[in-house]
C-alpha cells in the first residue's frame, strides 16, 4: 500500500472516523467531568495510570477484553449478513454452562478435556443462535425478537441447572469448581506452591502478571478474530454470507440458499459467543452462579461490533478499548472521586458517533472549507 | 419554441472543470440557457451531464469555470444559494415525504406561519393551487403523495421548485419514469413553462424527446463539451451520433436463421403474486434454439412473476416449465442456473442483478464462486477471479477497466454489461432478458440487442421481456403478446407491426 493510500483510508475510511468518534468520546466525556466538578485530565490521567502503571494492570486488561471481543466477533458476523445477534448474551449463557458441566463432570487429560468443553460450549451457543436463525428463516420471526426471548430461557435454564443436586452447590448459588483438566488457566496449580509463591515475590514484573488470573483465553479470542476475516473474505461460505448479507434478493437470483445462509451465519455467531462464555468459565470464574440479571458480555460485543466496524481486527481493538476503559475507569473513583459511570457516558458517545458517520464527514468538511 | 428571449441569458457557465481525483468528469464545459427556453443536455451514462448540473445547483463545487446567473457572477456553495438565485431541481429519484400531503411536502422548510411557529395550512394550499393552476399543473394539494401516480409525483417536485421562486428549472431525466400519457402532459407544462419566462434544462439520453420538448441541445462525451445545436435543424440519428462519437443504428442487424429444437416449453402455468392473486393464469409458450422471443405487453400482466418462475424466484401454483425436455419447475434457482443452464438477465438490476458492495470481480462469480475454476475446497481463488475479471472486462467492454471497483460505482450501462458478460460467460443454452435496455443510452442498447442476436446465432433460445414495443419488434424473431397472465397472440416478426400487436396488448383478440 502505497501512502498516499494509507493516508486516503486513514482520512476518509472507517478506520479515521472510528478513532475521531472515540476522541470525540472522550471530549464529551471530559466536558461532563467538567461540569459535574472534576478535572478531566486527572481523571484520564488516572484511567490510564490504571491501565498501563502495572504490568498487572495490563494483564487484567486482556482478561477483561477477551470475553468482550469474542462475543463482538458474534455480533460482528452476524452482522456481516445482514443480521442482529442481540443473543450473544445468551449464546454466552449457555456456552458458559455447557462448560460449567462438561468441565465439572467429565474426567479426561487436559489435552482433550481443554477441547472437549470448548467444543460443547460452541456446540451449545450454536443450537441457540441457529435455532433463532431456524425460526427466522422458517417462519419469518425476526432475529431481534427471537434472540431477546431466548436471552432470558438461557438465563432461567443456567439458573435452574444450578439448582440440581449433582452439578449445583447448594445454599451457594453457584456450581462447582471445574476440573484442573478443564481450566486454562497458565501455572494456575503452580502459582500457590511455594516455588511459585517465591518466584512471584522474587521477579517483579512476572510476578506482578502471575497475581492476575492469567489464561489461555486472548489466543483463541486472536485465533477467532483471524478465523472469522478467513472466513468471510477468503472462503466460498464467507462469499454466500457476505453476499446475503448486503443484498439477499440478488444472493437467491444467483443460486445461493437464503435461508441456510441465514441458520449458517447465526450458528456460527452463537457458537463464538459460545466460546466466549466458555473461556471465561475455563480460564477465570471455573464456576457459574446464579444470575440475577444479565451480565451484559453480549450486550458488550454489540458495542464492540459497531465500534470494530465489524470486521475480526476491529473488533479485537475495540475489544481491547473497551476492556481497557472498564478495567481502568473502575479506578477513577479512587484516584480523583469522579463516579466510574462517566465511562459509560465516554462509551456510549463513542459508539453514537460511530453510528453517524456522516456527521464526522460534516465536521471534517467543515474545518477544511 | 417562440418564447426565447435572446437578449437575457438566464445561465451562463463557462469553462466549467471537475475532477475527481485524477478522473475528469467535467472538462472545460461551457453552457448557456436564455431566458424562455429549454436547453437539453445529452450524453452517455457517465458522461459527466448530472456532474454539471449538480455544479450549477450548488451541490458540488467546481474545480475552475465561472458561473453567472442572470448576468451576475455567483459563487454557488450550496444548494441554498442556488434557490434564492432562482434555480430549482427535479432530481431522478423523487424526494418526497411519502405520508404527507402535496401542499405539506411543497412547503416543507418554508412554511408559512400564523406566528409562534402555528403552521397556516390554508395560505400554503391556497398558494399550491394558484401556481398549480396557472402551469397547468393539476394535482390535488390535499391528496397524500402514497396515493399519487408517478406522474403526479413529478408534478409535486415541479411544484415545490416554483412555489420557492424558481425561474430556471433542471429536471434530471424526467422522463424516465413516466408513462407515453404522462410525457405528453409534461411536454405541456414545460411550453407553459416557457411561455411565463422560466428557463428549462433537462438531463436525458432519450432523442426522440429532445426532439419534441428542447430548443438546444449541447452533447456532452466523457466529460468534454462537443457540440451546441439548434434541435430543429439535426436528426435524432445526428445527435446519437455525436453523443457516441460513431454512427449507431437503430435497427438491429440480423440474418435469417432456421429455429431448431425445442428448448422451453411452458405448459398452462399458473402462479400467483404475493397478494394472491392469480397473474399467471394458464400460460402456454414455446421457444426453440436459435431463435429470439419477445414477449410483448403493459406492465403489469404477469411478466415479472412469469420469469421470476421460470428463474426458480417464485413457485408455480399448477403446471410445468421443461427446459430441454427436463422438468425444472418449482427447482430452486441454483438448480435452474447450473444443471439445466438457464441464463437470466434480471428485470431490476440493482435489487436482483448485482451486489451493489462487491467489485466487479465478486459480482462476475456470482452464480459460479463454488465451481473449480474460482474455488478449491472451502477456499476461493482470488487469483482465478481476478483473472477472470479482467478477461470479462477486457470482453465486453466494461468501464472503468478495474475489477476492484465496487458495482454501485459503475453506471447503469456498464453495471448492464456486467450482468451480461456473467450470464453469456456461463454459457447457458436458454437466455431469459428481461428489461435489458431499461433506463440505458443509444450506445448500450445497441450494445445489448447485439448481445442477444449473438447468443441467437450461437444457437441459443433467448426470450426477451419488455415494455418497450420498438425493442420487441427490432429484436425478436417471434413475438408472443401477454395479456392478463395468458398469451393471446404469436406473430411472426416479419408480419407484425406495431397496430396489430397493440390491439392484443390492450386486450382485442376476441372483437377482432
Amino acid at each position: 500500500m502505497t501512502g498516499t493510500k494509507l493516508k486516503e483510508l486513514f482520512l476518509k475510511g472507517p478506520f479515521g472516523l472510528t478513532l475521531i468518534s472515540i476522541l470525540l468520546g472522550f471530549l464529551v466525556g471530559a466536558i461532563v467531568l467538567l461540569i459535574a466538578g472534576f478535572n478531566p485530565a486527572e481523571a484520564y490521567w488516572a484511567i490510564l495510570r490504571g491501565i498501563f502503571a502495572k504490568p498487572k494492570y495490563v494483564s487484567y486488561v486482556i482478561i477483561y477484553s477477551t470475553p468482550l471481543i469474542i462475543t463482538g466477533l458474534s455480533v460482528a458476523f452476524a452482522l456481516r449478513t445482514g443480521l442482529f445477534n442481540i443473543g450473544a448474551e445468551g449464546q454466552f449463557i449457555v456456552g458458559a454452562m455447557a462448560a460449567a458441566i462438561a468441565g465439572y463432570f467429565i474426567q479426561l487429560p487436559m489435552l482433550l478435556h481443554v477441547p472437549l468443553c470448548l467444543f460443547l460450549a460452541m456446540s451449545a451457543g450454536a443450537v441457540w443462535g441457529g435455532l433463532a436463525g431456524h425460526i427466522k428463516a422458517r417462519f419469518g420471526v425476526h432475529e431481534v425478537i427471537s434472540t431477546i426471548m431466548l436471552n432470558w430461557i438461557a438465563l432461567y435454564l443456567s439458573n435452574w441447572s444450578l439448582t440440581l443436586q449433582s452439578f449445583g452447590k447448594q445454599g451457594t448459588g453457584k456450581s462447582h469448581m471445574i476440573q484442573e483438566t478443564a481450566r486454562i488457566d497458565l501455572f494456575g496449580q503452580w502459582k500457590i506452591t511455594e516455588a511459585g509463591i517465591e518466584f512471584i515475590r522474587s521477579h517483579k514484573v512476572l510476578g506482578d502478571i502471575l497475581k492476575s488470573p492469567v489464561n489461555l483465553g486472548i489466543i483463541f479470542a486472536l485465533l477467532f478474530a483471524f478465523l472469522m476475516w478467513y472466513i468471510l473474505n477468503k472462503t466460498t461460505l464467507g462469499y454466500e454470507l457476505r453476499a446475503v448479507g448486503f443484498n439477499p434478493d440478488a444472493a437467491e437470483y444467483g443460486g445461493i440458499n437464503v435461508k441456510k445462509s441465514i441458520i449458517t451465519s447465526m450458528s456460527i455467531a452463537g457458537s463464538l459467543a459460545g466460546a466466549a462464555g466458555a473461556l471465561q468459565v475455563m480460564g477465570v470464574g471455573h464456576k457459574i452462579a446464579k444470575l440475577a440479571i444479565m451480565e451484559g458480555y453480549g450486550f458488550d460485543g454489540i458495542a464492540v461490533a459497531l465500534i470494530g466496524n465489524n470486521t475480526g481486527p476491529g473488533s479485537v481493538f475495540a475489544g481491547f478499548l473497551f476492556g481497557g476503559l472498564k478495567y481502568g475507569g473502575a479506578k477513577i473513583q479512587d484516584a480523583v472521586g469522579a463516579p466510574t459511570e462517566v465511562i459509560n457516558i465516554v462509551v456510549g458517545t463513542i459508539i453514537l458517533f460511530v453510528a453517524m458517520p456522516k456527521l464526522i464527514q460534516m465536521l471534517l468538511k467543515f474545518r477544511k472549507g | 419554441m417562440t418564447a426565447i428571449d435572446f437578449s437575457h441569458r438566464a445561465v451562463e457557465m463557462s469553462g466549467i472543470t471537475k475532477k475527481f481525483g485524477d478522473f475528469v468528469a467535467n472538462e472545460n464545459i461551457n453552457l448557456t440557457v436564455h431566458r424562455g427556453e429549454v436547453h437539453a443536455l445529452l450524453g452517455e451514462n457517465g458522461a459527466g451531464k448530472t456532474t454539471l448540473m449538480n455544479i450549477l445547483y450548488g451541490l458540488l463545487k467546481p474545480s475552475s469555470g465561472n458561473i453567472k446567473i442572470n448576468g451576475k457572477t455567483l459563487t454557488i456553495s450550496d444548494p441554498n444559494i442556488a434557490i434564492r438565485n432562482g434555480i430549482g431541481m427535479v432530481h431522478q429519484h423523487f424526494m418526497l415525504v411519502e405520508p404527507f400531503s402535496v401542499t405539506e411536502n411543497i412547503i416543507l422548510g418554508n412554511e408559512s406561519t400564523r406566528g409562534f411557529g402555528i403552521l397556516d395550512a390554508g395560505k400554503g394550499e391556497k398558494e399550491v393551487k394558484r401556481i398549480s393552476e396557472q402551469y397547468g399543473l393539476t394535482v390535488d394539494p390535499k391528496a397524500l403523495i402514497q396515493d399519487l401516480s408517478v406522474g403526479s409525483q413529478q408534478r409535486v417536485e415541479i411544484l415545490k421548485t416554483l412555489y420557492r421562486g424558481a425561474q430556471i428549472l433542471i429536471l434530471d431525466e424526467p422522463t424516465a419514469v413516466l408513462t407515453p400519457q404522462e410525457i405528453k402532459e409534461l411536454v405541456a407544462i414545460i411550453t407553459n413553462l416557457t411561455e411565463a419566462g422560466k428557463s428549462i434544462i433537462i438531463i436525458t439520453h432519450k432523442l426522440n424527446e429532445i426532439k419534441q420538448m428542447a430548443d438546444f441541445c449541447t452533447i456532452i462525451r466523457r466529460g468534454r463539451h462537443i457540440d451546441t445545436v439548434d434541435v430543429s435543424e439535426v436528426t435524432e440519428e445526428d445527435l446519437a451520433a455525436k453523443m457516441v462519437g460513431r454512427e449507431v443504428s437503430f435497427r438491429v442487424a440480423k440474418e435469417k436463421r432456421n429455429p431448431g429444437e425445442k428448448i422451453l416449453d411452458i405448459k398452462e402455468l399458473c402462479v400467483e403474486d404475493s397478494r394472491g392473486i392469480m397473474v399467471v393464469n394458464g400460460l402456454n409458450l414455446q421457444l426453440r434454439k436459435g431463435e429470439i422471443l419477445g414477449i410483448a405487453g403493459i406492465d403489469g400482466n404477469g411478466q415479472t412473476q412469469l420469469i421470476e418462475t421460470l428463474t426458480g424466484l417464485r413457485k408455480a401454483k399448477s403446471g410445468r416449465i421443461e427446459v430441454l425436455g427436463k422438468d425444472i419447475t418449482n427447482l430452486p434457482p441454483g438448480k435452474i442456473i447450473n444443471n439445466h443452464k438457464v441464463g437470466h438477465i434480471p428485470e431490476d438490476r440493482q435489487k436482483r442483478g448485482l451486489v451493489f458492495e462487491f467489485n466487479i470481480a465478486e459480482n462476475l462469480i456470482l452464480e459460479t464462486y463454488f465451481k473449480p475454476a474460482f474455488s478449491e475446497g472451502f477456499s476461493l481463488l482470488h487469483k482465478n477471479i481476478y483473472k477472470n475479471a479482467d478477461t470479462l472486462i477486457e470482453k465486453f467492454d466494461i468501464r472503468p477497466r478495474d475489477a476492484t471497483l465496487q458495482a454501485k460505482s459503475l453506471s447503469g450501462g456498464n453495471q448492464q454489461k456486467m450482468i451480461i458478460a456473467r450470464e453469456v460467460s456461463n454459457e447457458p443454452e436458454l437466455l431469459i432478458a428481461a428489461q435489458p435496455t431499461r433506463g440505458l443510452d443509444v450506445g448500450a442498447i445497441e450494445y445489448v440487442h447485439q448481445a442477444l442476436v449473438a447468443q441467437r446465432n450461437e444457437g441459443k433460445g433467448v426470450l426477451l421481456v419488455s415494455f418497450e414495443l420498438d425493442e420487441i419488434m427490432n429484436v425478436s424473431d417471434r413475438i408472443a403478446v401477454i395479456f392478463e397472465g395468458k398469451i393471446v397472440g404469436i406473430l411472426d416478426a416479419d408480419d407484425a407491426d406495431e397496430k396489430k400487436i397493440g390491439l392484443l396488448m390492450a386486450g382485442g383478440t376476441a372483437k377482432e
